[in-house]
């Protein structure tokens, strides 16, 4: 397996495009392209624009590749039209037949808990500083399937530092949207306790690998997929990568986890991706890679072990599964 | 009405649609970005649907009083194993790659496979036992033998329900009607008596 580590880039002031210019750029590249353009077009444009949230389709087009598996990578018809995502249906298909029920923009997300800078950021002053880069990682399903996918985000840490976590920071919660009043289709019966709720322990939340997603294949992240952001753990199954993301909150204690509430004795808090401790209804031994018909072998922490298993030595993985 | 002769050759007809439907779904590439999945449920809930529609002869043929309903039931019986034993093969050719180790393990293992299996086993003696020739041979205990159905039913969705994650609406559906066919024989297996 190949993984590069990108060395880190200190900015300086100096690179930072000015706040005002950069909230221009879009509608400065619209008049440069349809300046010449009737009126009559120019009035489709702002119902483009603002279909989806792609003022930041440059920046995650943008984002050099900083992590990759040498396996081949699963097409984008593949990692938006198969998913899970009971907030828009149980079905595979649900998710991208029903996406359009959600709305990533405008968006927030409120930070709280153990940390000395809590509060409420809109998604653009969330993402501002962050560095984005493309990561290829393997994503292992629960369910046995696989895939390989290219994400494009930033490491978690880096946005849990700017709320500096205090020492009573032992866990990070995140929640999913759920708007009682609005419900998404799925959130309409109760197949799990919303909103859904997925936590990690501070220092797997820490860790290098760990990401939070705004892209995928070099554009903002689909609906189905989890828009506007979602957190991805590549050594961990994928229910573990909340989607939607509305509320992170900095814990002392372990938080609760919807599909632990659902089947404790199923799906444990840690999760990690292990060929050895099987699902209690099914072997985790082989999985199936989504294209490929036999299944192939599964890989301790979904091989993540050199980078990830030192943060789980002396634990019992039998009994935190 | 279809002339007599001409039943049993459309509903055969119509048991193979499924079947030449995932074929062709196959080879044009057309059964979802997982196709295995797609094959294992699709000739698994087929198998399901078969015998509960075999389990309805009995029921229909009391309601309206038309033996015709008897003479498709072994068919609609031997069309849910047809889609049994593709359910089976695909397992254990495409899931388990003919590992027979594996197969064992998961038996043993795996309750949902357990009764899974369970339930295929015990359709062989009854596909087995299913021409006129064998009925005949077994003569009152050919009627017992074929009780196992129920079995099967039984066994079959709890299989079906205990691979569901979380959403158990479309086993219950199943339980739903699978129950109602049985309440059917209850009162009237009373009135003989």
């Amino acid at each position: 397996m190949l993984i590069r580590v990108s060395p880190s880039h200190p900015l300086t002031d100096n690179d930072v495009t000015d706040e005002k210019l950069f909230h221009q750029r879009r509608s400065f590249i619209r008049q440069g392209i349809y300046g010449g353009a009737s009126l009559a077009m120019a009035s489709y444009l702002p119902a483009l624009a603002s279909a989806s949230i792609d003022r930041f389709a440059d920046r995650i087009s943008g984002a050099p590749t900083t992590m990759k598996v040498d396996e081949q990578v699963n097409k984008w018809e593949e990692i938006t039209g198969y998913n899970n995502y009971y907030e828009l249906g149980t079905s595979k298909d649900d998710p991208a037949r029903l996406a359009d029920a959600l709305q990533p923009d405008p968006w927030s997300v409120t930070v709280s808990g153990e940390c000395a800078k809590p509060g409420t950021l809109a998604l653009d002053d969330l993402l501002d500083p962050m560095k984005l880069e493309q990561r290829i990682y393997r994503m292992r399903c629960v369910e046995a399937w696989s895939m390989v996918v290219p994400w494009v985000g930033f490491p978690l840490a880096d946005l849990l530092k700017r709320f500096e976590p205090n020492g009573n920071a032992k866990y990070v919660a995140f929640e999913t949207l759920y708007d009682k009043s609005n419900p998404l289709p799925g959130q309409r019966r109760r197949v799990l306790d919303w909103p859904y709720r997925e936590g990690l322990r501070i220092d797997e939340a820490m860790h290098p690998l760990t990401m939070m997603a705004v892209g995928v294949y070099g554009k903002p992240l689909p609906n189905q997929n989890g828009a506007p952001l979602r957190l991805v753990v590549p050594w961990k199954y994928g229910f573990k990568g909340i989607k939607s993301i509305v509320s992170i909150r900095f814990t002392e204690k372990q938080p609760q986890t919807s599909w632990n509430m659902s089947a404790p004795g199923e799906y444990g808090f840690y999760s990690n991706v292990n060929p050895k401790v099987d699902h209690p209804r099914w072997s985790q031994a082989k999985e199936r890679r989504i294209g490929e018909f036999l299944r192939r072998d599964t890989l301790m922490f979904n091989g993540y072990e050199d980078q990830v298993a030192s943060l789980y030595s002396g634990m019992d993985l039998k009994k935190n599964y | 009405m279809l002339p007599a002769t001409y039943i049993k050759p459309v509903l055969h007809l119509a048991c193979a649609v499924p079947a030449l439907m995932l074929a062709y779904g196959l080879y044009k590439g057309d059964l979802g970005f997982n196709p295995v999945e797609t094959l294992t449920h699709q000739t698994g809930l087929w198998s399901l649907r078969l015998l509960l529609i075999s389990l309805a002869m009995t029921p229909l043929r009391r309601m309206t009083a038309r033996v015709e309903f008897i003479q498709q039931r072994r068919m609609f019986g031997l069309w849910a194993f047809f889609y049994a034993c593709v359910h089976f093969t695909i397992y254990l050719l495409l899931d388990l790659s003919l590992d027979f180790s594996a197969l064992w393990a998961d038996i043993v293992k795996r309750p949902y496979i357990t009764v899974g299996f369970i339930a295929f086993v015990l359709l062989l003696p009854l596909a087995f036992t299913s021409t006129l020739n064998a009925r005949r041979r077994l003569g009152r205990k050919w009627n017992t033998l074929h009780k196992l159905v129920y079995a099967i039913g039984v066994t079959a969705l709890l299989h079906f329900w205990w691979i569901q994650k979380a959403d158990i609406r479309e086993p219950l559906i199943y339980c739903l009607i699978f129950g109602a066919l049985m309440l059917f024989r209850l009162p009237l297996r009373g009135r003989k008596r």
